[in-house]
């Protein structure tokens, strides 16, 4: 008797448990969330707990990078009717080399068929992100850059969109709702014709939201603070200096047109941004030194472009 | 009447508490990229030991941050894979096939090629025949290789610090 209710006892909180599932989940999560903010567990896998408890009711559904890959790629495709490419073969490797380096230095590493980067044939100080990770920057954008590390950070900021998943984010709800709905009916059965035809009805409306965002609208100016931060990063974890990101800007601050399309009406105003990083990164401007080798090599690559 | 309740109450106590515990000395995670990148450190420097592939399943035998380092092969090969390259999530690779209807949950599955995919791609591309992906499937050449980015990063003096994560 005394045993069977030493054993009650200890199953009072189990059982509560057990009344209600959802209970549990509230519960699991506001622990995981308490150990993350204390810093007991990373952020990223706090929020891989909290996907794995979610996943046994309902799963916080979103796209897999498959699925960001080829919103990518037509969000790409539909920025180069828009812009040339510039065919310069050299100046293209040089990118793919400095950005794809750069990018396994950022928090998001891998992505489903990795980063690639082309120069755009435009006058016009610009750059646009997908988000399945192709990077396009245009030869305006490269002119205000006066070493390797001001291209760096100019990549970096373009990554660091990706990594920050802002192109997604440029999807209007109702179509992401949408999407994930008929998608979740395929993982049961193959889909119908008619959905099939909804869903890339949809992928139209998705593509066009993002590539509206990037050309005309603009991010945030908060998601650019968020981009120009993460650049900081990615430069400062493969010993580029933190300082290449405020020259490539004081450059642009000379170059940019007011009224011009591109970055003079997506992006903040370059001193807003230097003001930014310098207050919330303590940075202190000096000039960027760049070794003889890394200069002769940038100089050659996109110095003239 | 009263020990076989105590029992069973008993069983349902372990059942809530101990499993978990037993089931998460056991995590197996899929790859959710074309082509993951196993490394012999938990760093972007480490060198490349092995490649995994599109829904590979890894069993995770160690956390560290945005790294994790797992086994593959029965745990013939152990190695650092960063966290962006997998997922918890079963991925299965062909749709339709007896392995995806036999599981429960089908919200525990991200099913690789569904949703938009490259058949949503050829739709889209039938309705705007203006929008041309030449140089989209050009720049996928564009690829670096491991080799190549040390080899850049040395060249230009390049020096990452020491002891920085990931
Ligand atoms: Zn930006």
């Amino acid at each position: 008797m005394k045993r069977d209710s030493l054993i009650l006892f200890l199953l009072l909180p189990a059982s509560l448990v057990i009344c209600g599932c959802q209970t549990m989940l509230t519960a699991t999560e506001k622990v995981t969330t308490q150990a993350e903010s204390i810093g007991m567990i990373h952020p990223s896998y706090a929020q891989a707990i909290k996907k794995s408890t979610g996943a046994v009711s309902k799963s916080i559904e979103e796209f897999t990078p498959e699925q960001e890959y080829y919103i990518g790629r037509s969000v790409a495709a539909v920025i180069l009717t828009k812009y040339q490419p510039y065919t310069n073969q050299p100046a293209n490797q040089y990118l793919n080399l400095l950005g794809q380096t750069l990018a396994q230095a950022s928090d998001m590493p891998e992505i489903f068929r990795g980063y690639r980067f082309l120069v755009l044939n435009s006058d016009e100080i610009n750059a646009f992100a997908t988000p399945g990770g192709q990077i396009f920057v245009t030869r305006g954008l490269l002119r205000c850059c006066r070493n390797e590390d001001a291209v760096a950070a100019v990549l970096a900021h373009e990554i660091g969109h990706i990594q920050l998943k802002h192109g997604i984010q440029a999807i209007k709800k109702a179509r992401i709702t949408d999407a994930l709905t008929t998608i979740a009916a395929e993982s049961a059965r193959a889909l119908a014709p008619n959905e099939v035809a909804m869903l890339t009805e949809t992928f139209g409306g998705a593509i066009m939201d993002i590539t509206t965002t990037l050309i005309n609208n603009g991010y945030s100016r908060s998601f650019e603070y968020e981009a120009d931060n993460a650049a900081q990063t990615i430069l400062r974890r493969l010993g580029y200096d933190p300082n290449g990101l405020v020259e490539m800007l004081m450059v642009m601050g000379k170059n940019l047109k007011s009224g011009e399309s591109g970055f003079a009406k997506t992006h903040p105003a370059p001193q807003d941004r230097i003001d930014e990083i310098q207050q919330k990164l303590g940075i202190k401007y000096s000039r960027v030194r760049t070794p003889d080798a890394r200069q002769a090599r940038f100089t050659k690559a996109v110095g003239k472009i | 009447m009263s020990r076989v309740r105590t029992f069973l109450l008993a069983v349902l106590f372990l059942c809530v508490f101990c499993l978990p515990l037993f089931s998460a000395t056991q995590e197996f995670l899929s790859v959710q990229v074309k082509e993951g990148q196993m490394r012999s450190t938990p760093s972007f420097l480490g060198s490349v030991m092995a490649s995994l592939a599109y829904g590979d399943r890894v069993e995770l035998i160690e956390d560290k941050g945005a790294w994790k380092r797992v086994a593959i092969r029965g745990g013939k090969i152990k190695g650092w894979v960063h966290m962006s390259a997998l997922s918890t999530k079963k991925i299965a690779l062909r749709a339709g096939t007896a392995d995806v209807q036999t599981r429960a949950t089908s919200s525990e599955l991200a099913l690789a090629g569904k949703g938009f995919n490259a058949k949503v791609e050829a739709e889209f591309k039938n309705k705007n025949k203006n929008i041309d992906y030449t140089w989209v499937d050009r720049m996928e050449m564009l690829a670096v290789k491991p080799d190549q980015m040390h080899a850049f990063l040395k060249q230009g003096q390049v020096n990452p610090p020491e002891g920085v994560a990931p």
